[in-house]
């Protein structure tokens, strides 16, 4: 096994991870690490791009690293945001669920 | 034809001016706070759509896309922007529709005189901007890459205007629209990098030339559609888009149904019409098709069985969203019908947005005057506020799909490609849904026209009723649209521009 086919399986089977944990686990902030779970595998796989150069023939491309690190800070960005949500969420109700049943009032209430 | 769309040409400056006015807007209505956010925001949007129909008029002038390389860079590496017919006619769609939020959001989101600015108005005013400009990069963007971070752009921006009044279902539905987002963003995200490690580009022009029937393109297209679905809210990837859409204050509501989810629709078009219009595609569009069906069926259904007019008018935009994916069993391919297929698509797409825009509007102004939009307490609500439901009902009428309006020609051309084509099948669910859409509208209208006794919190002001009015109007006059704007729509295609032999 090449290193390069490696970090290629380790990149697969993070995300895969990632994504089992994005459907199963019911806690938003489980849904958000494995969703940064998902970003790493995903980002692993663009740097073997870019250490196989690619078919723009260099030896190391360094075009898909500068988009790893644009990927990186949407994806810190992202999680944020996320973390942000998820606090107000929790302070505004005491509870953190997605599920919208928990939110529906009897006769549905607010309007706007 | 490669130094055409790899170069320059003397009016691409026009879409460099595009995207940086609503950026600069953000950026000025950051540093100077107070009432300067709304003016920025309101200012600059007849410049936006000025600058949009220059785009149009130019195109429309050349008979062929308008490009800038920034930089000077040229594509693979460089990122190339392009404005084709498609790219134009959705920038004039999206600045008249903002136009319109901005004016109407004027009632809740407006700083009077020497208050500090509350958190929620600076909040509205800066994303409505960041949506704009995100907007304005994915209809012109000619670079993956630069696609991508535009749609992350577009996420962040769309999913504060969810959750702007901090209530706590609000924020739940927000999380689960940030959640369906992001996944969709890393999946699509993985196609790219395929592409690039399969192809050394991500330019849009260069990969339609380069690509070939291989399984890693495949799967590249396959994980960037199942991303962009996600973000389109396609059955039954769906969930998200009812709470969202519906607790979000009307102004935004009107922006998110009526353009932000066309965003990443506008992709897919972008991505199977303009990267692979070389491949095989039949039996991929033929799954699209179908669960666009789905959506059409199911989204309809649930809408008829909602109590609440915002839920209802969201259910509808899953409903029609499924029209947009007939596009793709309709369009593909050389044949004469896959024309009319294409133009039935886009007259959808746009007859959608403007129709469902006016009548979130509508709801919002319906929700304010009532102080609620349970729809089973309407009755006699239409002679109190006739415009309001005039607006409404000939909003309804686009998506019923009735003549004349914009919903009709874009159903009656899907109906003609799909009989041209021999693909009978895909009436079924485009009739279905008429009927269906027929039926809500119904059950919003029946008891508002009925007798009862109402009686109205406060009045609407005639200015934003107007507003809305004028959306649905156009929504109408799409229905007029002449032969010469079809072929508009064409500009740029790939297949019409011979590239491919």
């Amino acid at each position: 096994m090449t290193p390069l086919m490696l970090a290629g399986l380790v990149g697969a089977s993070l995300v895969g991870l990632g994504l089992y944990g994005l459907i199963l686990h019911p806690h938003p902030l489980r849904k958000l690490l494995a969703f940064n779970l998902i970003g790493n595998g995903v980002f692993l796989v663009f740097g073997i791009v870019a250490r196989r150069g690619a078919a723009a023939g260099f030896r190391f491309d360094p075009v898909p690293q500068a988009m790893i690190i644009t990927g990186i800070v949407v994806a810190f960005a992202a999680s944020a945001l996320a973390v942000a949500i998820i606090l107000r969420l929790s302070a505004e109700s005491g509870r953190v669920t997605l599920d919208p049943e928990a939110w529906t009032k009897p006769n549905g209430g607010d309007a706007t | 034809m490669i130094a055409e769309l790899g170069t320059t040409t003397p009016d691409g400056y026009l879409l460099v001016l595009a995207i940086l006015l609503p950026l600069v807007g953000i950026i000025l209505s950051f540093i100077l706070g107070g009432r300067s956010p709304e003016r920025v925001a309101l200012y600059s949007t007849p410049f936006g759509f000025a600058l949009a129909c220059a785009i149009a008029f130019h195109v429309g002038q050349a008979g062929k896309p308008i490009v800038y390389t920034i930089g000077g860079l040229p594509p693979p590496l460089g990122i190339a922007l392009r404005a084709d017919g498609i790219s134009a006619v959705m920038l004039i769609a999206a600045a008249v529709i903002v136009t319109a939020a901005a004016f109407y959001a004027r009632a809740k989101f407006a700083t009077p005189h020497g208050v500090r600015e509350s958190r929620s108005s600076l909040t509205f005013w800066i994303m409505l901007q960041a949506i704009w400009a995100a907007l304005t990069i994915i209809f012109v963007g000619g670079d993956l890459f630069n696609l991508y971070v535009a749609l992350e752009l577009l996420t962040f921006a769309a999913v504060p205007l969810v959750c702007i009044d901090g209530r706590p279902e609000t924020l739940a539905a927000a999380l689960r629209y940030l959640l369906f987002a992001l996944f969709g963003s890393i999946s699509y995200l993985l196609g790219v990098a395929l592409f690039y490690g399969a192809y050394g580009t991500m330019d849009i022009w260069l990969l339609a030339q380069r690509v070939q029937a291989t399984p890693v393109v495949w799967t590249a297209a396959a994980l960037m559609t199942v991303g962009l679905l996600a973000k389109t809210a396609l059955f039954p990837l769906h969930l998200w888009l009812p709470p969202a859409h519906a607790n979000a204050p009307a102004a935004a509501s009107a922006v998110l149904s009526g353009l932000v989810v066309k965003g990443s629709f506008f992709l897919t078009l972008r991505l199977w019409f303009y990267v692979l219009p070389a491949l095989p595609t039949d039996k991929i569009a033929a799954v699209l098709g179908w669960l666009g069906s789905a959506a059409i069926i199911a989204g309809s259904i649930i809408a008829l069985r909602q109590a609440r007019l915002k839920l209802l008018i969201a259910y509808s935009t899953v409903a029609q969203i499924g029209y947009l994916f007939l596009v793709f069993p309709l369009a593909t391919g050389t044949q004469s019908w896959g024309a009319i297929g294409w133009s039935a698509g886009l007259m959808q797409l746009l007859a959608h947005a403007f129709a469902k825009a006016a009548m979130f509007f509508s709801a919002g102004l319906l929700a304010e005057a009532l102080g609620h939009d349970q729809i089973a307490k309407l009755g006699g609500a239409a002679r109190v506020l006739p415009l309001t439901f005039l607006t409404i009902a000939l909003g309804g009428l686009s998506l019923m799909g009735l003549p004349p309006s914009g919903g009709f020609s874009a159903k009656w051309l899907m109906l003609q490609a799909s009989i041209a084509s021999g693909q009978w099948l895909w009436t079924l669910p485009i009739l279905a849904g008429s009927l269906l859409a027929a039926g809500y509208v119904y059950r919003i209208l029946a008891p508002a026209l009925s007798d009862g006794q109402i009686s109205l919190e406060s009045a609407p002001k005639r200015s934003y009723e107007a507003i809305a009015l004028a959306l649905a109007m156009i929504a109408i006059a799409l229905g007029f649209a002449p032969q010469t704007f079809f072929d508009f729509l064409e500009i740029g295609r790939p297949w019409r521009l011979g590239n491919h032999d």
